[in-house]
C-alpha cells in the first residue's frame, strides 16, 4: 500500500492552477495512491465479462486485444444510439467552467483533468475525432485527438477518479451529468476487460452469493443472530428475525456492509430493534442479501443483472412490499432504475405502513420504500417511544449522501428522524449539504486501501465542512444514510478531523428507542456508557 | 489554446469580403447567395441535429434532483420546481433553466485558504454576464426583424423604443448593442484570465465569441460611426425576405462584412457548441419528472440479461442453508428418504 502523505503535506501539494503544458500533451502518470489495482481475471470470468486476463496498471502493455480500437469506437457508437444523455452531453458543453471547482477530486488534488469539464473532454476529444466532421478534418484544432493506448490509459485513470456524485451536474447550465459520462466511460473500459479489482470482486461475489462481501447464507444468518445477542445484552430483549420466510408481509433489503463492518453493524442493530419493537411481519433474505450494486460501477447491464434478485426474491417469498435500508447508490438504483430494469412482480402492492396506515403512493410503481421514509412516518404518527437524551453525549451533524441527495432528493426525512432521536444537531454550511452535498471521496467502488491518498483528497471538502462544525459546535458524530459512507468516513475523519465518529441514522434510532419491557439501559449499542450511566457501567465491569 | 487561430479566422472572413466585394465585385454572391445558403444550412442543420438527438432514446429517468422530493409524507414540503414530480413542475423547471439560467445561478467560487480551510463565495458574475449576453442578443435579433418586415410590426417598434430608452442624441443609443459587447468581452476576458477556464478552452470557444463581437462591432460602426444607406439595406433585406433578391448600389463594405459575419454564424451554428440552444431542451437530467417510483419508466431497448436465479443459488448452498435452519425450496436428497421412512 502506498503511504499516504500527512494532512499538511497533502494540503501543500494542492495547486489549482493548471500547468503550462496543454492537457492533450500531458500524458497520464500512474502515481501509487491515486489509482486502484486492476481486476483479477477470475472475477471477470465468473460473471462472463470479456478479455479476462492478468494485467497490472503500471505495466506498459495492458494486453488489450488486437482489435481494441474497433471495439472501443463501436462501443461509443452503440451508446450514442442508446443514450440521449451521452449524445447530447458530447455535443453541447460550452466549457464555461462553472463545474470546475465543484468537484471534490479537483478541489482535493488540483489535477485539472479532475475538473468535470475536462474529464468529459477526455472522452469528447475521442468522440469528435471519430464521429464529427470537424474533428475528422481539423484534429486538435477542433478539440479532437486519436485513440491511442496512452489516451485509453488516461481515460481509465480519470473515469476511476470520479465517484459519480453528480455535484457538477447540479451547477451545469445544461444539466450535463458527469456521472452519466463516467458510467458510460466505464462501460467502454469494461468492453476491454479493464475494471478495478475492488469493483469486480464485489460484483462477482454479489452475482454468486447475493452480496458484495461473499457472505454465504449460513454465515449471513449467524451475523444477524450475533447482532441479536448484542441487542439482548444492551436491552434485555432479543429480536427474532426470520430468513427467507415465505408469506412475510415485507422483505427487507440492506447493503451487506451493514451486516459486516463497524459502524454499519450498529445501524443494522437499529433496524432489528425497530422492527422487533413494531412486531413487523418481515423477513431477511440470504439471496437478496445486498441492496448495493457495484454492477452500477461496471455497466448498466451488470447493474441490471445484479439487481434482479430483489424483485425475484420478493416474488418467490410472496411479500407485499419491500423496505430498503440506508444506502446511497443502492437508492439511486432503486429510485431511478429498478422498475425500469425489471417488471415489479404482481404480488407486490402499494406499500402501506402496517403501523400507521400511511399509503406510500409515491412508491406505487416500484413498491419499495426507504427505511428512513418508513421511520419518519412512524415518528410523525407518534408510534415510537423515544428517549433522545440517550444520545446526549453526541453532537450530531448530517452528511447527505450524494446519490440520495441528487438522484432522489431525500433531505427532510433523515433530518426529521435525527432531530427526534438526538438533542444536539447542527448543520454544516449550506454549500456543503443537501443538493450541494460533497461526496465522501470514496464512492462508486473506489473505497479501496491502495487508493487511500486519492480518497483523502476527494474527501477533503466534506471533511473540511465537518471540521467547521466540529470547531464551532463541538460536533463529534457524523450521521449518514449510506453504507459506503459508514465504511469510508471513519478513516477520512481520522485523517482530517480526529475526534469525529460516524453513525447511521438507525443506530441513533436504536439507542433512543424505548423498547417494551427493556431493562434499564446503561450502554449504547457500541457498548459505551450512556450519558449519566458512566458509574453504573463501571460497576458492571 | 487557439486565441490567435480563432482571431485569424474572423479576420480572414473580413478579408474575404474585401476581396470578394471590392476586388472581384461579387456583390450578388455576398448579398444574396451567401445569406440564403447560410440560412438554409442553419435551418436544415438545426433540424437534423435535433432529430438526431431525439432519435436516441432516454432509457432511464435520471433527473438531477435539486431539492426535496415529493413523497406521500404530506407534512414534508416538496421542492416543486427544483425537484419536480409532475409535468407542470418540469415545465416550470425548464422555463427557469432556459429563461433565467437557474443552475448557473447556483454558482459559487471555491477558495482554499491558508491553514487549509475551504470556503465558498458569492459568484454570480458568470450568471449575470450570460443573462446579459443572451438577452441583449435576443433583443438585437428581434429588432433586426424590422429589416425583413414591411410594415414593421408594432411589437418590434415598441422593442426598439424600449431599447433606446436612454435617448442620448442622434442616432439614439440602443442599450442592447453596448450590453452585448460588454457581456461578450467579459466572457472573453474571463476565459483568458481564469486559469482553469483558459486551460479547457478550445479555438471554437474563442471563435464563437470573436464572431459575435465582430457582428456587433460592424453593426455598431454602421449605426454610430459611418452611417450607411438604410434605404438600400432595407431594399436588399426585403428582397431576401420576399424571395425577390436584388442588390442595390450604395451598400458599403461594412454592411457586407456585417452580413457575412451573420451568415457565418448561421451556417456554423448547427455544427458547433452553439447548439446548446437546442440541447438544453433535450437534457434528460432537467426535463424529466422525479417520479420514477410512482410511474414506471420503460427502456425501449431493454434486452434479456443473464442472471443468477434463486434456484442456482439454492443449488449451491442448499446443504448450508438447511443446516442453518434457513427454509429451502427443494429438500436435501437424503432428507426426502428419511421422511419416507
Amino acid at each position: 500500500m502506498a503511504s499516504v502523505p500527512k494532512p499538511n503535506e497533502l494540503l501543500k501539494s494542492i495547486n489549482h492552477t493548471p500547468p503550462e503544458t496543454w492537457w492533450m500533451d500531458k500524458p497520464v502518470e500512474f502515481r501509487p495512491g491515486t489509482f486502484c489495482n486492476a481486476s483479477r481475471p477470475q472475477y471477470l470470468e465468473i460473471v462472463g465479462l470479456p478479455f479476462a486476463r492478468e494485467w497490472r496498471v503500471t505495466d506498459d502493455d495492458w494486453k488489450l486485444p488486437p482489435n481494441w480500437k474497433e471495439i472501443y469506437i463501436n462501443g461509443i457508437k452503440e451508446r450514442l444510439e442508446r443514450f440521449r444523455t451521452f449524445k447530447v452531453f458530447m455535443d453541447i458543453c460550452v466549457r464555461c467552467g462553472a463545474c470546475a471547482d465543484k468537484c471534490h477530486f479537483f478541489i482535493g488534488s488540483g489535477d485539472p483533468k479532475n475538473m468535470p469539464v475536462l474529464r468529459a473532454e477526455l472522452l469528447r476529444s475521442i468522440y469528435r475525432r471519430y464521429f464529427t466532421t470537424s474533428g475528422k478534418l481539423l484534429g486538435r484544432t477542433a478539440g479532437a485527438r486519436d485513440l491511442t493506448e496512452e489516451t485509453f490509459k488516461e481515460l481509465w485513470y480519470y473515469f476511476f477518479q470520479c465517484t459519480e456524485c453528480r455535484r457538477c451536474s447540479l451547477f451545469c447550465p445544461y444539466g450535463i451529468d458527469t456521472a452519466e459520462i463516467t458510467i458510460i466511460g466505464r462501460e467502454l473500459l469494461n468492453l476491454l476487460g479493464c475494471n478495478i479489482d475492488w469493483i469486480m470482486g464485489p460484483v462477482s461475489n454479489c452475482y454468486r452469493t447475493g452480496n458484495h462481501l461473499g457472505i454465504q447464507p449460513h454465515a449471513f444468518r449467524d451475523m444477524i443472530e450475533f447482532f441479536c445477542d448484542e441487542i439482548e445484552g444492551v436491552t434485555g430483549i432479543r429480536p427474532e428475525p426470520s430468513f427467507n420466510r415465505k408469506g412475510a408481509e415485507i422483505l427487507f433489503v440492506t447493503p451487506s456492509g451493514d451486516v459486516f463492518a463497524d459502524p454499519g453493524t450498529y445501524t443494522c442493530m437499529g433496524y432489528l430493534m425497530l422492527f422487533h419493537e413494531l412486531g413487523l411481519d418481515y423477513t431477511w433474505s440470504t439471496y437478496a442479501s445486498e441492496g448495493g450494486n457495484f454492477g452500477f460501477f461496471t455497466s448498466h447491464e451488470m447493474a441490471k443483472r445484479l439487481h434482479y434478485k430483489i424483485y425475484a426474491e420478493a416474488e418467490r417469498l410472496g411479500v407485499k412490499f419491500i423496505i430498503g435500508g440506508e444506502c446511497g447508490h443502492m437508492w439511486r438504483l432503486i429510485h431511478q432504475y429498478l422498475a425500469t430494469f425489471w417488471t415489479p412482480p404482481k404480488n407486490l402492492e402499494v406499500p402501506v405502513s402496517p403501523i400507521t396506515g400511511t399509503r406510500f403512493e409515491h412508491a406505487k410503481s416500484t413498491k419499495m420504500i426507504h427505511i428512513v421514509e418508513f421511520t419518519a412516518d412512524l415518528i410523525r404518527h407518534g408510534k415510537l417511544k423515544l428517549d433522545p437524551s440517550r444520545n446526549d453525549n453526541l453532537v450530531v451533524t448530517f452528511h447527505d449522501s450524494c446519490n440520495v441527495a441528487r438522484g432522489m432528493g431525500m433531505f427532510e426525512e433523515p433530518r426529521y428522524i435525527i432531530k427526534n432521536v438526538c438533542n444536539n444537531f447542527y448543520e454544516m454550511p449550506p454549500e456543503t449539504i443537501r443538493e450541494q452535498t460533497f461526496c465522501c471521496g470514496s464512492g462508486s467502488g473506489l473505497n479501496t486501501d491502495e487508493y487511500m491518498e486519492m480518497r483523502m483528497r476527494g474527501g477533503f471538502p466534506r471533511a473540511n465542512a465537518v471540521r467547521y462544525v466540529h470547531e464551532k459546535h463541538g460536533v463529534n458524530m457524523l450521521a449518514c444514510i449510506c453504507a459506503i459512507d459508514r465504511a469510508v468516513l471513519p478513516p477520512l475523519m481520522n485523517y482530517w478531523v480526529p475526534g469525529v465518529q460516524v453513525t447511521g441514522v438507525h443506530e441513533l434510532v436504536g439507542n433512543a428507542l424505548i423498547m417494551t419491557g427493556e431493562k434499564k439501559r446503561t450502554t449504547n449499542l457500541r457498548g459505551e456508557p450512556l450519558p449519566g450511566m458512566e458509574e453504573e457501567t463501571d460497576e458492571d465491569l | 489554446m487557439g486565441i490567435k487561430f480563432a482571431l485569424s479566422i474572423v479576420l480572414g472572413l473580413a478579408l474575404a469580403v474585401i476581396v470578394g466585394v471590392k476586388l472581384l465585385g461579387l456583390q450578388y454572391v455576398f448579398g444574396v447567395v451567401v445569406p440564403y445558403s447560410a440560412f438554409a444550412i442553419f435551418l436544415v442543420g438545426f433540424i437534423i441535429r435535433i432529430i438526431d438527438w431525439a432519435r436516441s432514446p432516454v432509457p432511464f429517468r435520471i433527473p438531477t434532483t435539486a431539492g426535496q422530493m415529493y413523497t406521500s409524507l404530506s407534512w414534508i414540503k416538496p421542492s416543486k420546481f427544483d425537484n419536480p414530480y409532475n409535468k407542470l413542475g418540469v415545465v416550470v423547471r425548464m422555463a427557469l433553466e432556459i429563461l433565467v439560467f437557474r443552475s448557473l445561478f447556483r454558482n459559487t467560487k471555491m477558495q482554499l485558504r491558508e491553514g487549509g480551510k475551504l470556503t465558498y463565495h458569492w459568484e454570480k458574475w458568470l450568471w449575470l454576464a450570460a443573462l446579459a449576453f443572451h438577452y441583449s442578443f435576443l433583443v438585437i435579433f428581434l429588432r433586426h426583424l424590422r429589416f425583413f418586415t414591411d410594415p414593421v410590426p408594432g411589437i418590434i417598434q415598441w422593442l426598439e423604443r424600449a431599447d433606446s430608452f436612454f435617448e442620448m442624441g442622434l442616432p439614439g443609443i440602443l442599450l442592447s448593442d453596448f450590453v452585448l459587447v460588454a457581456a461578450a468581452t467579459y466572457l472573453f476576458i474571463r476565459r483568458v484570465v481564469i486559469p482553469q477556464v483558459k486551460y479547457v478552452s478550445l479555438p471554437a470557444d474563442y471563435f464563437a465569441l470573436f464572431l459575435i463581437l465582430a457582428i456587433a462591432i460592424t453593426g455598431m460602426l454602421m449605426r454610430y460611426v459611418w452611417r450607411v444607406d438604410i434605404i438600400s439595406i432595407k431594399q436588399l433585406t426585403m428582397g431576401l425576405a420576399t424571395f425577390h433578391p436584388t442588390v442595390p448600389s450604395g451598400l458599403g463594405i461594412l454592411f457586407f462584412m456585417h452580413l457575412f459575419f451573420v451568415s457565418t454564424l448561421f451556417a456554423y451554428f448547427p455544427f458547433s457548441k452553439l447548439m446548446h440552444m437546442g440541447g438544453i431542451f433535450l437534457s434528460p437530467t432537467r426535463n424529466l419528472p422525479n417520479n420514477s417510483r410512482m410511474v414506471r419508466h420503460i427502456n425501449p431497448w431493454d434486452y434479456p440479461v443473464k442472471v443468477h436465479t434463486y434456484e442456482d443459488y439454492e443449488n449451491e448452498f442448499r446443504e448450508k442453508m438447511v443446516e442453518a435452519g434457513i427454509p429451502v425450496e427443494k429438500p436435501l436428497e437424503g432428507m426426502e428418504e428419511e421422511k419416507a421412512e
